[in-house]
């Protein structure tokens, strides 16, 4: 994962390189760094470029099956037409839609509870800070599919002590219901990493000089005058940083639903556009999950990009 | 909600707190210990459920122990169709410190020659490597298979193995790690000592960079542990499994006679190791997750 501010000029990475040792001469200093980028050069060909290039290859074939399927098959260069049938495929449309909606109301709500704790842990009134960054960082130390499996079993009412507690009460409630299902998978998602986000905002907060805040507190700014218009200002760029991460998180959701359709009926086989496409693939129709592989990339790439030009339009950017 | 407590300025005491002060730490208290329960609740039932005898899941209380029978819980987990839960561990293990391993070195190697190397084209491979940084593994698995399932590659160790080992990230901390912590000058004196590039790199570099390999390690280690969409992909046969896909087929299996207490027992099993793992390194981690904002 990486940890950087995109919204930075990505050139200036390059370009505040320390300066460069003054040996070995030129054509010497070019064939050792090949040598020691070959082995990171060649599996990053053969593992992220040669399949994304093979991807958009095969979206564009279509493979027709000639006479009674005993004949050979053929692939035929079709264009667009996979495209044209993806986005004119109701299951694929219908996840993409299912998950941009989960989205806009779940990032919303885990970035927020995020920089609330992030704020919190850092104001003078935290008590045991370092017991409770531990705690919100555990999450964290699960997989996500032991989380997704853990809250499985809490969704079920034979087994889930919060069912059991709402019908206490006189609430029946079915976690897995057509409805309750997407809520249910943005619970799982604010659970698993409300507090890596809070962590990395946190670490934004604490490396602002404490100077900054007493002489705010001196000209009478404090409390949360003092979050919202000091430090919340100041940690804009993890925030933007958290939410384009979980821009492209929500756009790749897989494992939460991927469990949970194991258990519930409501969650179908093509719930998240991953699975859609995986859902192709496992009946073979191989050209059109390749169409549809790219234009998730090609969606998530626009939303999170889109994402950064609107906030440097406004004039949020750091 | 509540309000936060001024900062202390200069001379005020703080051991002698006003009542909004303490109003206001009673507060941050209380919404903090919500949301920590939240984070605890689940994991807590995991913990008190794997003890429980299986006869006794539906009809007891689920955040508190009784009938207590973690050992034959435990027993049975192992003892489940020939012991496939120590397999998928092991898998686990060998995908995850392989992985990170060779990843290691292969992006300590990658980010040593960005950082230190002038060489043509060096700040279009940087940022080729930013540019994949950004984007999760996830967004090339489903190409990948499709591309090793026409070459017959699935359904092996490599398929798996191979694709885990490329970490963009692990490169770009390996060039930020090495870019500021590995001296010109050292490298210089190695080489009017007559040393060639390789033993420089292995035995002048590669010490100095120490400290930023075991965390690229960690994270290579625990991205590939808890990789999830890729295994599922690429492999159909059960014996080559992770422990993550292990344990999502055996959640499905009630119906084969996979019972709840084998699933949740073993999920509780599968991440005591990571969690070991976590608090004691946890310095590395905070190192990792905030390499971006240190210049």
């Amino acid at each position: 994962m990486a940890i950087t501010y995109p919204d930075h000029d990505v050139t200036s990475g390059a370009e505040r390189a320390p300066r460069l040792p003054r040996g070995p001469a030129g054509g010497r200093a070019t064939r050792s760094a090949t040598l020691f980028l070959l082995p990171f050069g060649a599996l990053f060909a053969v593992m992220v470029l040669a399949p994304i290039g093979y991807a958009v290859h095969e979206s564009l074939f279509e493979v027709r099956r000639s006479g009674l399927g005993l004949s050979p098959t053929v692939a035929e260069l079709t264009g667009v037409s996979n495209y044209v049938r993806a986005l004119r495929d109701r299951d694929f449309m219908a996840s993409i839609l299912r998950v941009l909606l989960l989205g806009v109301v779940q990032v919303p709500v885990m970035l927020g509870l995020s920089l609330l704790l992030a704020l919190l842990l850092d104001s003078r009134s935290a008590r045991f800070r370092r017991t409770f960054r531990m705690i919100f960082f555990l999450p964290f130390a699960m997989p996500g599919a032991i989380a997704a499996i853990m809250w499985s079993f809490l969704y079920i009412p034979s087994v889930s002590p919060f069912t059991a507690a709402l019908r206490s009460i006189g609430l029946d409630v079915d976690f897995l219901s057509g409805g309750l299902a997407p809520v249910s998978i943005g619970n799982m998602m604010t659970w698993g990493w409300t507090g890596y986000n809070m962590l990395i905002i946190h670490s934004a907060l604490q490396a602002i000089p404490r100077e900054l805040f007493e002489a705010a507190v001196l000209d009478g700014c404090s409390g949360w005058r003092l979050a919202r218009h000091v430090k919340i200002p100041l940690v804009r760029p993890a925030l933007i940083l958290t939410t384009v991460f979980s821009i492209i998180g929500t756009a790749q959701l897989y494992t939460e639903p991927d469990i949970l359709r194991r258990v519930a009926s409501t969650v179908t086989a093509t719930y998240t556009p991953i699975m859609a496409s995986q859902y192709s693939a496992n009946i073979s129709n191989y050209n059109f999950a390749a169409a549809q592989a790219v234009i998730l990339a090609v969606l998530t790439f626009v939303l999170s990009f889109g994402f950064l030009k609107f906030v440097q339009r406004k004039g949020f950017g750091a | 909600m509540t309000t936060t407590a001024p900062y202390a300025t200069g001379a005020q005491p703080a051991d002698r707190p006003t009542v909004g002060a303490l109003t206001s730490r009673a507060g941050v208290l209380l919404v903090l210990t919500l949301f920590a329960l939240y984070t605890l609740v689940p994991p807590w039932w995991l913990l008190v459920t794997a003890t429980k005898n299986k006869g006794y899941l539906f009809t007891t209380q689920g955040l508190w122990f009784s009938h207590f029978d973690l050992g034959t819980n435990i027993r049975e987990v192992f003892q489940e169709q020939d012991g496939v839960f120590l397999r998928w561990m092991l898998n686990s293990v060998l995908y995850s410190v392989g992985g990170a391993a060779v990843g290691t070195l292969v992006s300590a190697m990658a980010g040593y020659a960005l950082a230190k190397y002038a060489f043509r084209g060096r700040d279009l491979a940087f940022n080729i490597v930013l540019g994949a940084v950004l984007v999760p593994a996830s967004m090339f698995a489903l190409p990948l298979y499709l591309m090793f399932s026409a070459s017959h590659l699935i359904n092996t160790y490599w398929s798996v193995f191979l694709p885990s080992i490329v970490s963009p990230f692990g490169v770009y901390l390996a060039r930020v790690y090495a870019g500021a912590a590995v001296p010109d000058e050292l490298l210089e004196a190695g080489r009017i000592d007559g040393a060639r590039e390789a033993g420089i790199f292995w035995r002048i570099s590669m010490p100095v960079m120490s400290p930023a390999l075991v965390t690229i390690f960690l994270f290579q280690f625990v991205g590939i542990w808890n990789n999830y969409l890729l295994p599922v992909l690429m492999l159909s046969d059960d014996r080559l499994q992770p422990i993550t896909v292990g344990l999502a087929n055996w959640r499905a299996e009630l119906n084969n006679g996979v019972p709840y207490s084998l699933t949740i027992t073993g999920s509780l099993l599968s991440v005591i190791p990571l969690l070991i793992a976590f608090f004691v390194l946890q310095r590395y981690w905070r190192s990792g997750l905030t390499a971006g904002s240190v210049k």
